[in-house]
């Protein structure tokens, strides 16, 4: 189990890594396509870093339902509990 | 050629021997080799340990974000590209008007072993979206034209190790035949990798010079073995010589006559006689509007294997005639290694370079010259050698496997 504040913290991380924003820059309001560079092919790179990263499984469908930031730590979150799967 | 004259208002170069066009060019004069015995784990067990990697990594001086997604054969050309275009001052030109065309022999093909490696090791959904346009040929001239909005057309001509010369002679053709006023050409290479050294090998083509490393790739000595597999990248940006002129560029010389023509002999082995090499000088000089006594040096493709740099000889014999014997002939990949893709544009750059210079480099790995060159050509040993003041045209030649030549003649600006 990770808590939100780790969620967060990977994600941050992993966005720095593969599409280039400052770790800062990564807040839950900001839209990885709009403001944080992460073209189509850069979420995929990222939801697959996540994944192993973080031990769940994002589907390509549920991988397109997360638009912010916020969106996939909650997503995240939830999925360890069971409560999105 | 007719059409409109083609001037060279860029260059750029990242090779074994420097990050830059200049350095690289310094340390081609001062008898520098950017070829080393490869110590790293993986090369131990493979039949050649020679080769002769790019002095600076190219990640080290890219946006680390951008620089991951592009094989490392485009990011030697990014990097190339960048100096070339600042050196020509970032010609404003209607995106409509510039265009790119930049190849190498083999494209993405460390990012291609590299997926399949992950393929196997972790499965297929942990293969990288970036695979395809990683690998693909044409991946170096797609991320220029992006890189530099250059919508003229991008181009990615396949000739193996003539590449990067054909894709300037390409470049000034569409200049010529005036589709491009600016066009960013050249070449790319980066396969130091051991199933290249390995399959390379296999067709006995690289040196196993291994005692003595710097030694190994010796064009027209008596005892040369092979080439040496070297990666790098080099980029002209070329220009029409009115756009040139119009925007008051600094001009280092002209693009006058590209020959190419195909040996229809051997997929790997030249054409002994080396007529179509012939051919090809000609055909570079005649559109050039050039004979055998205006040039003054020779930039030779001489890889150091036993067959091709004498037919390369007897061609050069049958093109220039006497004069042959008389024209500093430099084999620069005595010091570079050979940059398959990339060998074509990066010599390109130091053919230019002599010209402003007014210097040949050495053949810096003769010992004892091949008795069949011995008063055929005039091979630039130990030092520079000092070229003539006044109007001077200099050739480049490429060829590749397949039987793929291409003939730059340049001349000097003044």
């Amino acid at each position: 189990m990770h808590t939100t504040d780790e969620i967060l913290a990977a994600i941050a991380e992993t966005v720095h890594e593969i599409a280039g924003p400052d770790i800062h820059e990564v807040q839950p309001d900001k839209s990885f396509a709009d403001d944080l560079d992460a073209d189509s092919l850069a979420m995929v790179e990222i939801t697959v870093a996540l994944e192993e990263r973080l031990g769940v499984a994002i589907s390509d469908a549920e991988a397109k339902n997360l638009v912010t930031v916020g969106d996939a730590v909650a997503w995240i979150s939830a999925a360890q509990t069971g409560v999105a799967a | 050629m007719s059409g409109r004259r083609v001037a060279v208002t860029g260059l750029g170069a990242t090779t074994p021997l420097g990050g830059d066009a200049e350095s690289s060019w310094s340390a081609l004069l001062a008898g520098k080799s950017g070829v080393r015995l490869l110590e790293e784990e993986w090369a131990q067990e493979l039949p050649v340990r020679i080769a002769a990697p790019a002095a600076v990594d190219p990640g080290d001086v890219l946006d680390r974000a951008a620089a991951r997604r592009l094989d490392r054969a485009t990011r030697l050309a990014a990097v190339a590209a960048r100096e070339a275009w600042a050196d020509a001052g970032a010609p404003d030109t209607d995106p409509v008007r510039l265009g790119v065309v930049v190849s190498s022999a083999l494209g993405g093909v460390t990012s291609l072993l590299g997926a399949y490696d992950t393929l196997r090791a972790k499965g297929p959904r942990r293969v990288s979206p970036v695979t395809v346009p990683m690998l693909m040929l044409n991946g170096a001239a797609a991320h220029l034209a992006m890189t530099y909005g250059a919508r003229a057309g991008a181009h990615a001509p396949a000739s193996a190790c003539a590449s990067g010369a054909e894709a300037i002679g390409q470049a000034a053709r569409m200049i010529r035949a005036g589709d491009a006023d600016v066009v960013i050409a050249g070449g790319c290479e980066a396969a130091v990798h051991p199933l290249f050294l390995s399959a390379f090998a296999a067709m006995t083509a690289l040196s196993g010079r291994e005692d003595d490393p710097a030694a190994a790739s010796r064009p027209f000595d008596r005892d040369r073995d092979g080439f040496v597999l070297g990666e790098g990248a080099g980029i002209v940006v070329l220009e029409s010589a009115e756009h040139a002129e119009r925007r008051g560029a600094r001009v280092h010389a002209y693009l006058d006559g590209v020959g190419t023509t195909a040996d229809a002999h051997h997929i790997a082995q030249p054409e002994p006689d080396g007529r179509d090499v012939a051919r090809a000088i000609g055909l570079a000089l005649a559109g050039a509007g050039l004979t055998p006594d205006d040039i003054v040096h020779v930039n030779a493709h001489a890889t150091s294997t036993p067959h091709g740099d004498l037919a390369e000889a007897a061609a050069l014999r049958q093109a220039l005639g006497a004069r042959a014997a008389r024209v500093p002939v430099s084999g620069t990949k005595s010091a570079t290694g050979h940059l398959l893709g990339g060998a074509g544009a990066v010599e390109a750059v130091f053919t230019v370079l002599a010209l402003r210079d007014r210097l040949a480099p050495p053949t810096r790995t003769i010992e004892h010259l091949d008795e069949e060159v011995e008063g055929v050509l005039d091979i630039v040993r130990e030092e520079p050698r000092p070229l003539p003041p006044g109007p001077a045209a200099a050739l480049d030649d490429s060829f590749g496997f397949g039987g793929h030549n291409v003939v730059l003649a340049f001349r000097a600006a003044i």
